[in-house]
């Protein structure tokens, strides 16, 4: 039932906000503020309860399973269940949801029942997708999500918010619906093959497809999952989205909606279509690779912050789709706490371009610069995340991408070895916008205040988090643990008939390997 | 004193955490005291656990203490485990001993800056970072500190931030080595699998069995984890964002770029020493690098004005003649000569900091002079500084450690007479330019006025640091000399003795050599910049000399070959790309689109004429159609 408490609490929560709106501002944001912060506690509990039974209990990797039927006639049910993957992400939810709250304290002033309206079924529809365990219900919170955030951006986003929205709603909206046809497709061969009409994801489990079929429909969740993730050449939503939306939009796009995408991948693509999977992982490996590297040179190029910051969010998920298709565990564990922390220190790299905006007016890293002697403390938070960013060991980012790329280098030597160069660009454009904006001479005549106590509230949960993850990240691989474990162990029979083809694999065989990777 | 090791971390650590989070409220003197005394604690603490090591040595040869598990997935558990050996020893006394003296000078040298907190927080931040470095047990934890003290080198290079300049040399150092670090990541994901372990320990225990002599695995490894000792101690080539480095103030390179960091490649590779071994290429090309670097940063340093400039050049020089040490086996010697260079070269830089405050942060070494006589305890601990530098003979302690290397260049079982040439003729470059800074800076005319004179705070580690510049060779001589080896046959617990070539017992030739070239250095400088100056305006007439003092002096040329090859491309392509080639594709479609409509509702004009011409046009081309059909 806790599942069902967290989605309804949320949505409860914005229709209040939205009632309670019209007659005082400033309610909205405190219902919204508690309703997240019940949801993260309640989480929050659970997990440090389930923690010790999720280190014992490895083949059983569901905590909880709740079904209700919806549809019974079309075999849809109202399904929910979490693992450990979906807990972190649900966890993860919550803690960048209250922090969304907290960042647009003061900055939103019209229409604020709306805005936390909004703000709140964006919450649900990701919490819906974290959990959801029947294809069509996953289809409905998909699209649940996407609707509030088109507001979100089309209403309180900046300027150019209009055209950003509507490229946002038409780019996920339309590989959405590539998506749906895959899922009935799924739907009636599944029927034909066993007579048996159903949506239910662990039915669907095992399929038999044919392999040209089973190619195809897995596209079609592919392209909706990489388009949100984004990958290369499905990301120019992405920069116009994270620049025009207000702060918490940016917050969420970056640190949730995006990780909608890579959630998809693990829990449906490889699940669902594991041999048309392996034949896809070259290339999806690929295009991981140039998004690693085109993201980041593009990052190097921008003048906008958050334009900046949204590329190089192209960038690190270019690591994700790296290191999913690299099938072992050290890969996916780092794709994990990749999810994770990129959520965390992009989102306060967000967090901060919205406070320097509150305070300059302006997002033009040009017009910015000295801004060290009168914001020491920003500077510093910004210095550390732009450490994060560059994965600087100590730092969350550094365990992720470090597990990563060891996954990958396992599974493809060359790829790995160019997207390590990556790391290199990353260090020029994170120590680029840390010279842009805060060193270098001042030219303000202005006084600018640093920090105000929300906002080193805000920036001490976020870095505390990441030096947490970099130092001792056991926890989240634990509890990611059975999941990761089982998905490899669909791979791991394939992957030990191509292990007696080569029996190691060594920078000298590479390229035998990479050719056997794309039979 | 296995309990006590995580304290020497700890320490500085904890000075960091301070500073960082209360600095702003605490004052100067308290900011000092937290500083310098976590440092100089730390520093207790090593000499309580080295005297207990030497005195007692542990069984197995080392401590170590495991404080937790760093991690765990999938057979890759490193942990957070402190190892201390008779190498590592060597390399904390150095980093807690020299890193308190300079940060007992730099409560003084620093003293007017406004950002007095973020300093000492830094620097506290750089020892910790360099403590784990030398002290962890495996790679990713040594990773963990190769990186923190890239940052601050990063952060201290750029320290004085309102000049651009100090920013773009803090970015170049953090860029420049991190190609390297690259390369190393690349070189832990071979070696673990390979070993299927990242603890050092168990890979130089498996390394024998797993890979016969020559293996072409140890090479790649090998050459690996020589690309991030390349990057991190300035070495061919990724040498050049050092003399850039001189941005930051003078303790800063005392300690970071001359004493500590940058000789963390040369730890790196007598750690994995073993790696090295199995493989004869590698080794030879630690060796060539290490002479070429030596080689062309000594021509490099004879040019420079900037008197910290010439001491950058100076340190990539000496840090090559330990890669030359290293290359030819002669591991203890390339160690020895570290701890020495550590010394007499935080002793320069400091003297230089001194020299350069006292005249109002001037640091073209044309328009000092004179001051011999105008500040005596600078004039005698620089000279001693030099004297070591230079590799005087007998007396300094330079001596001791660089004659080493240079009879093992010769005479080990790996070395040849070319690369025992180029270090003889460095040796010579060496006592050139070290002679020419002498007689620029302390001799001839004052040309800038001295402000005040520097404080006891400063003068005192100038001093400790001269003693050891003097009296630190004493505990290694020459075979023919003494032979006294204390100082090998505590590292000989860890790092192989260098093999010599057979029937090799002639050393006092090659000393003989070595003496005559570091006077002929000397004498060069004395004649060309103290007897008879006008020699060099001579030269000057030439254009071949001046272009050839020009290639020299801009570090032969490769600033300006890596900004061709590398980075204008780089910056090119992504200025050209700023507004994102593959968005133009979605443009196209909606443009595409927009016309479309357009043009459809151009149609829909409302007049009845063009809407009953269309129903007749219509017609005809369907009724044509069919009838064609």
């Amino acid at each position: 039932m806790i599942l069902i408490y967290t989605i309804v609490i949320l949505m409860g929560g914005g229709l209040l906000a939205f009632l309670l709106g019209q007659w005082n501002k400033s309610l909205p944001r405190w219902i919204a503020l508690c309703t997240v912060s019940v949801g993260f506690v309640v989480l929050v509990s659970f997990w440090i309860e389930r923690y010790r039974a999720v280190n014992i209990h490895l083949s059983n990797t569901w905590m909880i399973d709740y079904r209700h039927d919806w549809i019974p006639s079309f075999g849809i049910s109202f399904h929910l269940a979490i693992d450990g993957l979906s807990l972190l992400l649900l966890v993860l939810t919550f803690f960048l949801g209250i922090l969304a709250v907290l960042c647009s304290w003061n900055e939103v002033k019209e229409r604020a029942g709306f805005y936390h309206f909004n703000l709140l079924w964006i919450l649900a529809g990701i919490s819906g997708v974290f959990m959801a365990m029947d294809l069509f219900l996953f289809y409905f919170f998909w699209e649940i999500m996407l609707i509030p955030m088109y507001f979100l951006i089309g209403i309180w986003g900046s300027e150019n918010r209009v055209y950003a929205a509507c490229k946002f709603f038409i780019f996920t909206q339309a590989s959405g619906l590539l998506m749906l046809l895959a899922i009935i497709g799924l739907y009636f061969i599944h029927g034909r093959n066993t007579g048996i009409y159903t949506f239910n994801y662990f039915e669907l489990l095992g399929t038999a497809i044919s392999p040209n079929v089973a190619f195809w429909l897995m596209m079609g969740f592919m392209i909706a999952f990489v388009v949100k993730l984004p990958i290369v050449p499905f990301h120019t939503w992405l920069p116009d989205a994270h620049s025009e939306a207000p702060t918490a939009g940016s917050l969420i796009l970056a640190g949730l909606l995006l990780k909608t995408g890579a959630y998809g991948i693990l829990r449906f693509v490889l699940p669902l279509f594991p041999e048309a999977s392996r034949v896809f992982a070259p290339w999806a490996m690929l295009f991981g690779v140039i998004g690693i590297i085109y993201g980041a040179i593009l990052a190097y190029s921008q003048t906008d912050l958050k334009r900046l910051v949204a590329y190089t969010s192209v960038s690190h998920m270019g690591f994700v789709i790296l290191g999913i298709f690299a099938f072992n565990e050290l890969a996916l564990q780092g794709v994990v706490m990749q999810l994770v922390t990129h959520a965390i220190s992009t989102g306060a790299l967000f967090i901060m371009a919205g406070m320097l905006k509150e305070r300059l007016h302006t997002r033009d890293i040009n017009q910015m610069g000295g801004l060290w002697a009168q914001m020491p403390q920003m500077g510093a938070i910004a210095m550390l995340l732009a450490m994060a960013s560059l994965g600087l060991p100590g730092l969350g980012n550094f365990i992720a991408e470090f597990l990563i790329l060891l996954g990958t280098f396992k599974a493809n030597v060359l790829l790995t070895v160019i997207a390590a160069i990556g790391l290199v660009f990353s260090a020029i454009y994170s120590l680029r916008i840390v010279q842009k904006v805060f060193l270098g001479p001042s030219e303000r005549s202005y006084q600018v205040r640093d920090f105000s106590f929300r906002e080193i509230v805000i920036m001490a949960a976020l870095t505390l988090s990441i030096v947490w993850l970099g130092l001792y990240p056991q926890p989240v691989i634990n509890t990611a643990k059975p999941m990761i474990m089982k998905l490899e162990h669909i791979f791991s029979a394939e992957n030990k008939n191509m292990e007696k083809e080569n029996p190691s694999v060594t920078p000298l065989n590479m390229h035998k390997y990479l050719v056997n990777n794309k039979e | 004193m296995n309990n006590l090791l995580w304290l020497v971390p700890a320490l500085p650590f904890a000075g960091f955490l301070i500073l960082a989070l209360a600095g702003k409220q605490l004052s100067r003197v308290w900011v000092a005291m937290i500083g310098a005394g976590s440092v100089s604690l730390s520093a207790i603490v090593v000499l309580i656990i080295g005297i207990s090591f030497l005195s007692q040595p542990p069984a197995n040869g080392n401590y170590s203490q495991t404080l937790w598990t760093w991690m765990q997935v999938a057979g890759f558990n490193p942990k957070i485990t402190l190892f201390l050996d008779a190498l590592s020893l060597v390399f904390v006394f150095v980093i807690t001993f020299i890193g308190a003296l300079i940060h007992i000078y730099s409560v003084a040298f620093m003293a007017d800056d406004k950002d007095y907190s973020r300093f000492f927080a830094c620097m506290n931040l750089f020892v910790f970072s360099m403590l784990l470095l030398v002290l962890a047990d495996n790679l990713l934890l040594l990773y963990l500190g190769w990186e923190g003290v890239g940052l601050c080198s990063y952060l201290l290079i750029g320290f004085w931030y309102e000049n651009p300049a100090n920013g773009y040399a803090a970015r170049k150092a953090f860029i420049i080595t991190r190609v390297g670090d690259t390369a190393m990541a690349i070189g832990l994901f071979v070696i673990f699998y390979q070993f299927g372990t990242l603890a050092i320990p168990d890979v130089l225990a498996k390394a024998p069995v797993l890979w016969h002599q020559g293996a072409q695995m140890a090479t790649i490894t090998a050459l690996l984890l020589l690309a991030g000792g390349v990057g991190k101690s300035a070495q061919l080539p990724l040498q050049t964002w050092l003399p850039d480095a001189m941005a930051g103030p003078s303790p800063v390179s005392a300690l970071i770029h001359a004493a500590t960091m940058v000789t963390a490649g040369v730890y790196l590779i007598a750690r994995m020493h073993i790696i090295f071994q199995l493989s004869p290429i590698a080794q030879m090309i630690v060796a060539v690098i290490g002479a070429a670097t030596l080689f062309i940063a000594g021509f490099s340093a004879l040019t420079q004005y900037d008197i910290k400039r010439v001491l950058a050049y100076s340190t990539i020089s000496q840090i090559g003649y330990m890669f030359l040490a290293l290359g030819v086996g002669a591991w203890t010697a390339a160690i020895f000569h570290f701890m020495i260079h550590a010394f007499f070269k935080a002793l320069l830089f400091l003297a230089a900091g001194a020299v350069i405050e006292t005249l109002h942060h001037e640091h073209n070494m044309f328009k000092m002079g004179g001051l011999k006589n105008k500040l005596p305890v600078i004039f005698w601990t620089f000279l001693i500084g030099s004297a070591s530098l230079a590799a005087l003979p007998l007396i300094s302690a330079g001596f001791y450690s660089k004659d080493q290397i240079l009879w093992y260049a010769w005479a080990s079982e790996s070395g040849n007479p070319l690369l025992w040439f180029i270090a003889l003729l460095g040796a010579f470059i060496t006592a050139a330019y070290t002679a020419r800074m002498m007689i620029l800076v302390f001799w001839g005319e004052a040309k800038t006025e001295i402000g005040h004179h520097p404080g006891k705070l400063m003068t005192v580690p100038l001093i400790i640091l001269a003693f050891f510049s003097l009296f630190a060779g004493f505990i290694e001589l020459p075979h023919n000399f003494g032979h006294l080896t204390l100082f090998s046959n505590l590292l000989h617990q860890v790092l192989p003795e260098a093999v010599l070539k057979a029937g090799m017992n002639t050393e006092l030739q090659f000393q003989i050599l070595a003496f005559l070239s570091t006077f002929g250095g000397i004498y060069l400088a004395y004649i060309f910049y103290y007897k008879q100056p006008q020699r060099i305006e001579k030269l000057k007439q030439s254009g071949f000399v001046m272009n050839l003092y020009l290639f020299w002096f801009s570090g032969w040329g490769f600033d300006k070959l890596y900004n061709v090859l590398i980075v204008n491309p780089v910056v090119f392509i992504a200025n050209i790309n700023k507004s994102d080639v593959v968005d133009k594709l979605y443009q196209g479609i909606t443009f595409v689109t927009i016309r479309l409509y357009r043009f459809l509702s151009f149609t829909q004009s409302g007049s009845l004429r063009w809407y009953i011409m269309g129903l007749v046009i219509g017609a005809i081309i369907i009724l044509s159609i069919q009838i064609m059909l």
